[in-house]
């Protein structure tokens, strides 16, 4: 008798509670990859935009770093407990492309919501970066960033150069770090994070000479890759020489090097703008610069390519969910939340009001360098060599292409043997994984 | 003749074992079927499409420069570090013996690193070789020593080992003064009364009897460099430089999680199991029956 007035009770308050949970709001998940400063800002984020109307709740959980958060969503999805919005970084853009029928495109989700997508709102080689071939937006960019280059002006006044001029070329960039070495201004001149990412994918970019065929395989079809072209190995092997004796310092796979730049070893180095924060933390005397070009490229500079994350979303949601994820995107692209974005992240803002906004404020005069990143990408109209790389299977290539990179500097290989390497191995990569 | 002892119940024998028998079901049998249909699959990351290929993984991962390379530098490694931990560990066992004041005290500290995770242990390696910052990396290159892992392959490996094989010694150490305690304090008498120095006594008297202990930490000891140091590869070096310390665990580890090749990183991973259930049986069957002086 007991027992059944307390189940029926049970059940009542669990009709009461699960009926008014789903009336009342549709709770979004957002699984993301974002530590510290930028942390705060997903945090901010969300809490303003659940403030902001009733019938949604995001709700952000933090899943590792970007592999380990792709990895809970794939995951997650083969044990059909996806979330409903994840984070992916650039790299990962390939392996979700790939993943039709798992991916609901952000372009879909809002037209379903009754919301155009205004494209020429957006800055235009973030967009074209996160798109199909044929143009339908994939997902939201959240974080974009590009490389540039940063340089310690102490070191320079110390080697004698001018420290209101930082290197325009490559070939500029090797004289200074030698000059650097030679008057023992710095331990070694120049230091890059992510090689591949600067070194062959925005080198490709911002020099205009192709990364791979099928339009650096944002055409799909199997790719190949050309990276052993002598525009690369001439660069490289450079790079190759001037590590013999510590004027170029490798640091490693990923941002490593940024510690190089940070101790004072290294008077110059190339890293995303998305660093920023650390470099002005520091308090020391620095510069910024944009990415050098190589000097023998006709039409260089052209544009550099973003990096970073975007946001995708799931299929197989309900329709009120899909809404729901729609007025957040349509919230993030406000630009008073963009302006925010940018500003207290270091990341791109990724529409032109934003960007405009931010300008007219006089953040830049007072944050010189923040719009160097911009500049960048969006000094002329993306080509084909341009646009960005992607390939479902983008972190195998670019753990290749850093394999060969370390034996080269090691002094086993030369810039042509590592080149060609990385394409041959590469290559066969890139065929098992399309199957072509 | 002994009885046999029967339970009176029929079913409650089966009940006492079934806690146990389902751990070993949903923890060990599951996962590593799992796995070893997944190593016969060719699939996408998300499982869009998934194609039975037959061992074809097997074939592909064997017949693989990378993995053959990946076997060597295992060996390469798990030789070292056993050596180097078992070898240190040894040398302070027999000096603890003769510490007389404060010998508890000693042998406490030489015991705390055991309870350090070996993801802290990589890092805290790291930073002290970190070839810019690190420590003991500027001592090196004080002394003339070209010190660094981050491109040099040989240097690498040498830091994996000395962090893997620190955090081995304490388990090692104290192994090998239970084993040390065990010998009689008479025979070592003995031999000195009949003049063998140390070093005599320690090499035909004390080493053969300590084989028991010895054979156990070897295969202890191997079988932790190869499966337990992943969290020191994982923080110091990730694989590289190059391939120069990427480990059969790590390889399993970037193929499926980092490279999302997943029909080849279960491959490896069933390859992985047939090894750690052969160094069982050999555990089990030789060495645990055959090493025996007492």
């Amino acid at each position: 008798m007991k027992f059944h007035a307390f189940a029926a009770g049970v059940a009542a308050t669990l009709t009461l509670f699960t009926t008014t949970s789903a009336f009342a709001v549709t709770q979004i998940s957002w699984w993301h990859a974002m530590t510290g400063a930028n942390a705060e800002v997903v945090d901010k984020i969300s809490k303003d935009f659940n403030a902001s109307q009733k019938d949604y709740e995001i709700v952000p959980v933090f899943k590792g770093t970007y592999p380990e958060a792709l990895n809970a969503g794939i995951a997650a999805f083969r044990a059909k407990q996806a979330p409903d919005i994840i984070q992916v970084f650039d790299v990962g853009t390939g392996v979700m492309m790939a993943a039709e029928g798992a991916v609901k495109p952000v372009a879909e989700v809002l037209e379903g919501a009754g919301m155009k997508f205004d494209k020429s709102q957006y800055l235009p080689g973030i967009v074209g970066y996160y798109s199909k071939p044929d143009g339908t937006m994939l997902s939201f960019p959240y974080n974009s960033s590009s490389p540039i280059l940063y340089y310690n002006k102490d070191i320079f006044k110390k080697a004698g150069l001018d420290e209101n001029t930082p290197p325009k070329t490559w070939n500029e960039v090797w004289d200074m770090a030698k000059k650097i070495k030679t008057s023992g201004a710095a331990a070694c001149g120049y230091t890059s994070t992510w090689l591949t990412w600067i070194h062959l994918e925005n080198f490709a970019a911002w020099n205009n000479v192709p990364w791979a065929t099928n339009q650096n395989g944002l055409a799909g079809g199997t790719p190949e890759l050309e990276i052993n072209a002598p525009i690369y190995v001439n660069h490289f092997q450079k790079l190759a020489d001037l590590a013999k004796d510590g004027t170029f310092k490798y640091g490693g796979r990923t941002s490593e090097a940024k510690q190089l730049f940070l101790a004072g070893e290294c008077g110059i180095l190339t890293e995303s703008s998305g660093g920023l924060g650390d470099i002005v933390k520091s308090g020391m005397n620095y510069g910024i610069g944009q990415l050098p070009y190589d000097s023998d490229a006709k039409g260089a500079p052209q544009n550099t390519t973003p990096g970073g994350a975007s946001l995708w979303v799931f299929g197989g949601k309900s329709d009120e969910q899909y809404k729901g994820i729609a007025a957040f995107f349509a919230y993030l692209s406000q630009t008073d939340v963009q302006e925010y974005l940018h500003q207290k992240s270091g990341y791109l803002p990724v529409t032109l009001a934003a960007y405009e906004a931010t300008k007219k404020s006089g953040f830049y005069e007072k944050n010189p360098g923040r719009e160097t990143p911009i500049l960048q990408m969006m000094g002329k109209e993306p080509t084909e060599n341009s646009k960005g790389v992607r390939l479902p299977n983008l972190p195998q290539v670019r753990d290749i292409q850093n394999e060969e990179f370390e034996n080269m500097l090691a002094g086993k290989e030369t810039a042509q043997q590592a080149l060609d390497n990385a394409v041959k191995r590469g290559n066969a990569a890139i065929k098992e994984a399309t199957g072509g | 003749m002994t009885p046999r002892v029967v339970f009176p119940n029929k079913i409650l024998p089966y009940l006492l074992v079934a806690p146990q028998l389902a751990i070993t079901l949903i923890f060990f049998y599951w996962p590593a079927g799992q796995a070893l249909y997944q190593s016969m699959l060719k699939e996408d990351p998300f499982g869009l499409k998934s194609k039975f290929v037959g061992l074809d993984n097997f074939a592909k991962v064997l017949s693989e420069p990378a993995y053959v390379n990946s076997i060597k530098v295992t060996i390469v490694f798990s030789v070292a570090t056993a050596a180097v931990a078992m070898g240190v560990a040894l040398l302070l066992a027999v000096m603890a013996e003769k510490v007389v004041r404060g010998k508890g005290f000693y042998r406490t500290l030489m015991i705390w690193p055991y309870a350090v995770a070996p993801a802290i242990a990589g890092m805290l390696f790291l930073f002290m070789f970190n070839p810019s910052i690190g420590s003991v990396a500027i001592l090196l290159r004080r002394l003339g020593i070209a010190w660094d892992p981050v491109l040099d392959g040989t240097d690498a490996m040498i830091l994996l080992v000395v962090a893997a094989a620190w955090k081995q010694i304490s388990y090692n150490f104290l192994f090998f003064v239970a084993g040390l305690q065990a010998i009689p304090k008479s025979l070592i008498e003995a031999a000195a009364i009949d003049g063998a120095r140390e070093t005599k006594r320690f090499w035909t008297i004390v080493f053969p009897l300590l084989a028991p202990t010895t054979f156990f930490l070897l295969v202890i000891n191997t079988t932790y460099a190869f499966f337990d140091t992943f969290g020191i590869v994982h923080a110091v070096t990730g694989g590289g430089p190059g391939k120069a310390t990427e480990t059969l665990v790590y390889k399993v580890y970037n193929d499926g999680f980092v490279n999302l090749l997943l029909g080849s990183s279960a491959a490896q991973s069933v390859i992985l199991m047939v090894i750690v259930i052969a160094l069982t049986a050999i555990q089990f069957r030789y060495v645990e029956r055959k090493v025996h002086y007492g």
